[in-house]
């Protein structure tokens, strides 16, 4: 019975600071499919690098044992000629190109020193057939909908003579036929003798078809679920993967005052024109003064676009309903314009959208607010100085001056900057979307404190996070959301880690 | 801290800005030993310092342009156009050249904000946009120079802005008095302004370098204007071009630096996303950069055609890459978000300097571009090892 097709013993990889995972044991058997899951960071995609040899042999401790033998795989080629075919969330394909281009891409059928088109045409045919792709060979990518395209992905790696086929969240994009489809072809493969190992966050798809799951949790194997046993059930599921102690980091907040409505949405929408499908579906919410409202949810849930879609929508949604501050209606036409009105937007991102990386710490405190150290368009750069002393005071941003390249400074101390900058703007209302990711503990706790100070001092707050544990920690109220809607609002006296994973993996 | 490591220390770490100043400092020397002192005359750096003007201004667009991640091929025909439009202006409809520059600079920034349309607006990638606006304007030199071929102009206030000298009022020990006057209300100037910073941070409370580098600050940079300024009133004084030159370092170096509108564009420069979250309206500001590079562009022209009394038909040439490469050695850097106006003079200067003191040793002309292109190379070198230091 202990037909393995794929052994991995004792994986452990660490990161500088962080160890990934550790001790990992995952072991699949030939012609099954194996669901792998797990919290975001919970270290699945980094053991499917290592796997795949993204992370080349020698990186990570640990062996890998596919068919049989022990694999030292350095670079991704060397999976492949093994046999192992990944696909990844974000689609590898060349959208300008042909379906048969593609299928055969980096791996051409030759005649001589040419490319021999014709044969290449004839097995693309025969590989689409496989997949029950009804297309010909000759369409472009680009004309396909998702759905089709993951099929082309699975054609191109069955070109391939793939024996252990990985997908990393391949219906995350995908609506339920596609979904549907896909699965079924899952199981059509397994039947053909090919295994697949899945991740994926909806439980329900788990449950339908996985022979095994494996869950994981903070770089560790925590089971191996076997649905011949009974054992692959939502309630099981769930409770392997919130098992995680809370600690307790989260500072008390005693006295709460909460007031008035600040920030309400009614059937609020947002459409997004280059990726056509809608990023928030009728959403209803509302922001009390002197309030933190969690938004939990998985990564891709819609949380940041939710986010941008209020804070004068820089990605040119499409938006329909209605958005109120401060019981006035309000339509922003530019991020300044929502700023004008008290919202302020602490990126999830901070290196990418949030800093000015090459600048120092005073000029990107004041780049939201010039207003703040200049009069009629002039600045006054002792007032920055000034301000920007004042904030790396209070905010005990640690560097050696103001004038600090703010790309040198540690994540913990980068997060600060960036809360400087809006706390510098005034706002009544602040979104922070994952604010303590990346940061180490002690710079945690500081942001939650200063995070108290502001609710005391009646701004509202909506913290937008994937740990549960500070979703919980620190929240009012919450909103959990999955794929662009939000699923459920939670009181905090009646949410459990469980409650929230249930509402999220819909 | 002694007066040495003081200095040491803000030499290391403001080598980058004045990497530039000794580069100019040492390639002048250089000239001046291989020539017998026949470069540094005052015929000489007047000649060089003209020659360098139409480049260096448009350097000074390019520079913000580059800070903000585009580029612009056009500058060069636009300024080259519009040098021949002014020219057609003032000798057929007969304009006076009180009408002909504002309507030219004016005309420059329509381009400009053209430019600026179809990269903000519609997206296209700048270096197309405008790689299609230099095709379209050399066309329109053409097209408007095709009946008379070169248009001779007779105005002698226009031609003096590319070949006169400010009055000189009288000669003092055959120097220039009004020259002379200008070079020291230039260096009290510039006293009362570092003076005036260094107090105001005082009562800020904030660190200032201590007195005696300070003094020593002061006074160095008071030589070198003196000694310009002596050199220059020693010829003819200071051209026309020259004064608009200044002008043009002096309008521009304030924006980028004092106001919030030069904040924005190193902003948008250093990173147009979160710029963008931050309020500030990256579409305007490309507008405004694209449109102040067209409005440089025509003072370019007008400064061009002035300087060879006539309208050409293959007037600015190469312009764009000219200024392209000033900005370089200059400094600014093509991530985006750094650059300095006063940097791309400079960089001008250098340029010219070099083409001047290679011309005064006869080098070919061969030569001449193989050792300006190892120039502009190694500064860029420079700037990146420099960068990557910092980093």
């Amino acid at each position: 019975m202990n037909d393995y097709i794929l052994e991995m013993n004792n994986i452990t990889k660490e990161f500088p600071g962080v160890k990934a995972l550790s001790d990992v044991s995952f072991k699949v058997e030939k012609g099954e499919i194996h669901c792998l899951i797990g919290e975001n960071g919970a270290g699945k995609s980094t053991l499917m690098k290592v796997l795949s040899g993204v992370y080349p042999y020698g990186t990570y401790k640990g062996d890998i044992v596919f068919e049989g033998e022990v694999q030292q795989f350095n670079e991704i080629n060397d999976s492949v000629r093994a046999g192992i075919g990944i696909i990844y969330q974000e689609l590898a394909l060349f959208p300008d190109l042909t379906v048969y281009e593609n299928i055969f891409a980096g791996n051409e059928i030759k005649k001589g020193p040419f490319v021999d088109w014709n044969e290449t045409v004839v097995q693309a045919t025969r590989m689409l057939k496989k997949v029950k792709l009804n297309v010909t060979p000759e369409t472009l990518i680009k004309d396909l909908g998702v759905g089709k395209q993951q099929l082309v992905e699975i054609a191109k790696a069955l070109s391939k003579d793939v024996k252990l086929l990985i997908l990393d969240e391949p219906t995350a994009a995908l609506n339920e036929n596609d979904s549907e489809n896909l699965l079924d072809l899952l199981k059509e493969l397994k039947s053909q003798g090919i295994s697949c190992i899945m991740i994926s966050h909806k439980l329900k798809e788990v449950i339908s078809i996985a022979d095994k799951a494996t869950v994981l949790r903070d770089g560790k194997t925590i089971c191996t679920l076997d649905a011949q046993k009974g054992e692959i059930t939502e309630s099981i599921i769930i409770k392997n993967m919130v098992g995680r102690e809370i600690e307790d980091i989260y500072p008390k907040r005693p006295d709460k005052k909460i007031g008035e409505t600040v920030l309400k949405l009614t059937d609020w929408s947002a459409y997004d024109t280059q990726l056509g499908r809608k990023v928030a579906k009728n959403i209803n919410l509302e922001v009390k003064k002197g309030e933190i409202v969690g938004i939990a949810g998985l990564m891709g849930s819609g949380r940041t676009e939710l986010a941008l879609s209020i804070f004068g929508n820089p990605k040119n949604y499409k938006l329909a309903g209605e958005l109120e501050v401060h019981g006035e209606k309000k339509n922003f036409k530019h991020t300044s314009d929502a700023i004008k009105a008290g919202i302020a937007y602490v990126t999830e991102d901070r290196k990418g959208d949030g800093l000015f990386l090459i600048q120092d710490i005073k000029i990107n405190v004041s780049a939201a607010h010039m207003k703040g150290i200049s009069k009629k368009g002039i600045l006054n750069l002792n007032e920055e100085v000034k301000v920007g002393t004042e904030y790396k005071k209070s905010l005990n941003i640690k560097a050696s001056s103001l004038e600090q390249v703010v790309g040198k400074l540690s994540g913990g101390n980068q997060q600060k900057v960036s809360l400087g900058k809006w706390l510098f703007t005034g706002p009544r209302i602040l979104i922070l979307d994952e604010p303590t990711r990346g940061i180490d503990v002690g710079a945690k706790f500081e942001i939650y404190t200063i995070m108290n100070e502001l609710i005391k001092e009646g701004l509202s707050i909506i913290m937008i996070s994937s740990e549960l544990g500070e979703i919980m920690g620190m929240s009012d109220r919450i909103y959990v959301m999955a794929e662009g809607a939000v699923k459920g609002e939670l009181a905090i006296e009646e949410t459990t880690q469980e409650t929230i994973m249930e509402l999220a993996t819909q | 801290m002694n007066l040495f490591t003081e200095a040491k220390s803000i030499v290391k770490l403001n080598i980058r800005d004045y990497g530039m100043y000794i580069a100019l400092i040492v390639i002048m020397l250089t000239f001046t030993i291989m020539t017998d002192g026949l470069f540094i005359s005052s015929r000489n750096i007047s000649n060089l310092l003209d020659s360098a003007g139409y480049i260096a201004v448009l350097a000074v667009g390019m520079t913000l342009v580059i800070v903000i991640r585009h580029i612009d091929l056009s500058v060069g025909f636009v300024a080259g156009f519009l040098g021949a439009v002014a020219a057609i202006f003032m000798t057929q409809l007969g304009f006076s050249i009180w009408i002909t520059i504002p309507v030219i600079l004016l005309f420059g920034i329509l381009i400009g904000c053209f430019n600026g349309f179809l990269i903000a607006q519609l997206g296209i990638p700048a270096f197309v946009a405008t790689l299609a606006g230099m095709l379209i304007f050399r066309g329109a030199l053409l097209n408007v120079t095709e009946d008379t071929g070169t248009i001779i102009i007779n105005n002698d206030q226009f031609n003096a802005i590319g070949n006169g000298f400010i009055p000189s009022l009288m000669l003092v020990n055959g120097l220039h008095l009004l020259s002379l006057l200008v070079g020291v209300a230039a260096i009290i100037l510039y006293i009362y302004s570092e003076i005036s910073t260094r107090k105001n941070k005082m009562t800020y409370g904030f660190d200032v370098m201590s007195s005696g580098i300070f003094l020593i600050k002061l006074l160095l940079v008071s030589l070198v204007i003196a000694y310009i300024t002596w050199i220059l009133a020693g010829y003819n004084g200071f051209s026309w071009t020259m004064v608009i030159m200044l002008l043009v370092v002096v309008i521009y170096h304030f924006l980028t630096t004092k106001t919030v509108l030069g904040r924005n564009i190193y902003a948008v420069g250093s990173n147009p996303e979160a710029a963008h979250l931050s309020g500030i309206n990256v579409k305007k500001i490309t507008y405004i950069v694209f449109g102040s590079m067209g409005m440089l562009a025509a003072l370019s022209g007008l400064l061009f055609t002035s300087r060879l009394q006539s309208a050409t038909t293959t007037a600015g040439t190469l312009f764009e890459l000219d200024a392209i490469a000033a900005a370089y050695v200059g400094g600014v850097s093509s991530a985006g978000g750094v650059g300095r106006v006063t940097g791309a003079v400079i960089g001008a200067v250098v340029m010219a300097c070099l083409s001047s003191g290679m011309n005064l040793l006869g080098t070919g002309i061969s030569y001449q571009y193989m050792i300006r292109g190892g120039v502009l190379a190694a500064a860029v070198i420079f700037d990146v090892m420099t960068r990557r230091q910092r980093a």
